[in-house]
């Protein structure tokens, strides 16, 4: 519980003289790591479309005829979408991680504590189950965008009640969240288990690759609701941060510098729940973002958030971009599930930072 | 310019109908030679047509005839990715019913590539329909008719021929027995299909689609024989393995050593070959002998 604390103090005092350089530099190669990485997975694909190609044909500088309606089409419509996509949805489950690893005061702490993650998974499976048949109003109303809703309303759901639950008197209680979080993930999964259960196989394959994640289904509609949820949960950062470096002390002390720590825990619960709740319902589940992102830049950088979450942010989005473009290419014309390519890539990579780190963190 | 205008969307307008409802006669005139084949049992019907010069991919469930194989895989038939499709620069996409996801079909038809959906069933017709679609949207009717003619008749002569026994083969159709709990093949599968055409009986009928099942009710079903899919990943058990289980051990099946082996395409593809399917699994059941002894 308390590693991030015993982190905490002698980073602060052993990086003291370099605080003022380092992070302006990290956000700065962070931001340079974002561009290249989308301007990789913009160039990668199946295909041989060329992004340059559409590039000159954007600004003008070739002319009209050069590019041909497929190529235009394979980059306007489904690789850059999934480029923003992926920037996006990665930012948001690193910076969910990241919050969630403050709140919690726990390197194990990840946005799936929240409840959100298993009742997305939850609604998620029903509508891929259930949706022929029961929901027929609901399929009726949204189209394809069935999905994403239920999956959005399945974890907004799930982590209402364990807030409810958790919080007596105006008072949020971590650890019962913790523990009533495991106990909520276990009930909706055994829900989906049923669920699994009623599946045909091909809906069981459909929720198999729901499961491993895709940023596969990128449209503009997407995009532009995920982006209103993310664009809104990151103005409340900059306020954020000083109260989770705070916290990392302790309840009591953070409350005697000063720092709301309920309404801190709220705004980090409904921040959260939204980011990753609308992450997860446009590209199903993708996990590992959310736990290495914040802890390779804690090992970088350190722990203060004002520049944690921000770096989480573009890490983040660049990883899941660059995974994506490996997932799209590898197996080729076929695509892999991205949650395969980010577990495959993250975890033998963060396991060789822990190794070698393994003092610091000090577990 | 008005009437430009609207001579214009008339003509898009007829062209988008085209792609809808009236696919394969345009496949017809242009004849498409870059075709993506999705579905094991479609690529089959192309290939038994004589046309696959005309393929230039498949999906992860095309494996017969072997050829086909050399031809790109797009992915599974439920997991397209669109730009995969499109960078074989498909000119018609031939897809079994159920194919996807949305988004990917979506992208497809926004690119402009005619998809023609070829529907999809477990009966004597349905083998016939899907010939006659095929047929259609590559614009060989003449040997289409000739082929769904053959397999028409090869299918009724193959079920007529089966169904002459007085008690019918009660059969366990066993997807995959993962650590000892059965998958089982219950009806509206293609499993129930094949084991009714061929003349037997498939114990969990009532249930529906694949499931587990426990062993009691294994037990209780008393399955004459087992049938299994030979081949890759979980199905890899040996038929030793499988008739040790607890639960399949207590059964007629079990007591008799009764196990039957066929490749899951040709059992259960509902293709061309599936004629030759249900005369060979028929023997199977009927036969005291293991095939391939």
């Amino acid at each position: 519980m308390a590693a991030t604390t015993v982190v905490e103090e002698p980073a602060m005092q052993a990086a003291k003289p370099l605080r003022a350089a380092v992070p302006q530099m990290v956000i700065a190669a962070l931001i340079v790591g974002v561009v290249v990485a989308a301007g990789i997975s913009l160039t990668a694909g199946a295909s041989n479309a060329s992004a340059f190609a559409v590039a000159m044909h954007w600004t003008g500088l070739a002319p009209a005829d050069a590019i041909l309606p497929r190529d235009l089409l394979i980059i306007e419509a489904i690789r850059l979408p999934r480029v923003v996509l992926g920037l996006l949805v990665g930012a948001a489950l690193a910076v969910s991680g990241a919050v969630m690893q403050g709140i919690f005061r726990n390197p194990l702490a990840d946005p799936g504590l929240a409840g959100v993650s298993a009742g997305a998974g939850l609604g998620a499976a029903a509508m891929i189950v259930l949706g022929g048949s029961l929901a027929l109003p609901l399929t009726g109303a949204f189209g394809y965008a069935a999905l994403p809703v239920a999956a959005f309303g399945g974890g907004l759901f799930t982590t209402i009640v364990l807030y409810s639950l958790s919080t007596r008197l105006g008072r949020t209680s971590i650890a019962t969240m913790l523990l009533a979080g495991i106990a909520l993930g276990a009930l909706s999964g055994a829900a989906t288990g049923l669920l699994v259960y009623m599946a045909d196989d091909k809906q069981l394959r459909d929720l198999t690759f729901w499961g491993m994640g895709s940023l596969g289904g990128a449209t503009w509609q997407k995009i532009a609701t995920l982006a209103v949820v993310v664009t809104a949960s990151f103005c409340a950062l900059p306020f954020m941060s000083r109260g989770l470096n705070a916290l990392a002390l302790g309840e009591a002390a953070a409350w005697h510098m000063g720092i709301s720590v309920e309404r801190l825990k709220r705004t980090a619960i409904v921040i959260v729940a939204a980011m990753t709740g609308a992450s997860v319902a446009v590209s199903g589940g993708i996990g590992f973002v959310g736990i290495v992102v914040p802890h390779v830049l804690r090992l970088a950088i350190g722990p203060d958030h004002r520049v944690l979450l921000p770096a989480s942010a573009l890490l983040g989005g660049a990883l899941l971009v660059l995974a994506d473009a490996v997932a799209r290419t590898v197996a080729a014309p076929a695509e892999l599930p991205i949650g395969i390519v980010t577990a495959l890539a993250g975890a033998p990579f963060f396991l060789w930072l822990l190794l070698r780190r393994r003092s610091i963190l000090d577990l | 310019m008005r009437r430009f205008a609207r001579a214009f969307s008339i003509w898009v307008a007829a062209c988008v109908m085209g792609v809808f409802v009236s696919a394969p006669a345009m496949a017809a005139e242009v004849k498409a030679s870059r075709i993506v084949a999705i579905g094991g049992s479609v690529t089959e019907i192309v290939y038994a047509l004589g046309e696959e010069g005309r393929l230039v991919g498949r999906d992860s469930t095309s494996v017969y005839p072997p050829e086909a194989l050399k031809l790109p895989d797009t992915g599974y038939i439920r997991a397209l990715s669109p730009e995969g499709v499109l960078s074989l620069n498909p000119d018609l996409i031939l897809m079994l019913d159920g194919a996807g996801p949305p988004p990917a079909l979506d992208a497809l038809k926004a690119a402009g590539v005619p998809i023609v959906t070829i529907p999809e069933g477990f009966d004597h017709k349905a083998i016939v329909n899907k010939i006659d679609a095929v047929g259609a949207a590559l614009g060989v009717q003449e040997k289409s008719k000739a082929l769904a003619a053959k397999v028409d008749a090869a299918l009724g002569k193959a079920v007529a021929l089966s169904a002459t026994k007085d008690r019918k083969s009660r059969v366990l159709f066993v997807l995959s027995p993962r650590e000892g709990r059965l998958m089982a093949g219950g009806g509206h599968t293609q499993a129930d299909g094949i084991i009714t055409m061929a003349g037997a009986e498939n114990v969990f009928s009532g249930v529906e689609g694949y499931k587990p099942i426990s062993d009691e009710a294994v037990i209780a079903a008393a399955p004459d024989v087992i049938l299994m899919m030979t081949g890759a990943g979980d199905h890899a058990a040996s038929d030793d393995e499988v008739l040790a289980l607890p639960a399949i051990a207590e059964t007629p099946a079990g007591k008799a050593n009764r196990i039957v082996r066929m490749d899951g395409m040709y059992l259960l593809g509902f293709g061309p070959r599936t004629a030759d399917a249900i005369v060979a699994l028929h023997e199977a059941l009927y036969s005291n002998r293991k095939p391939g002894e």
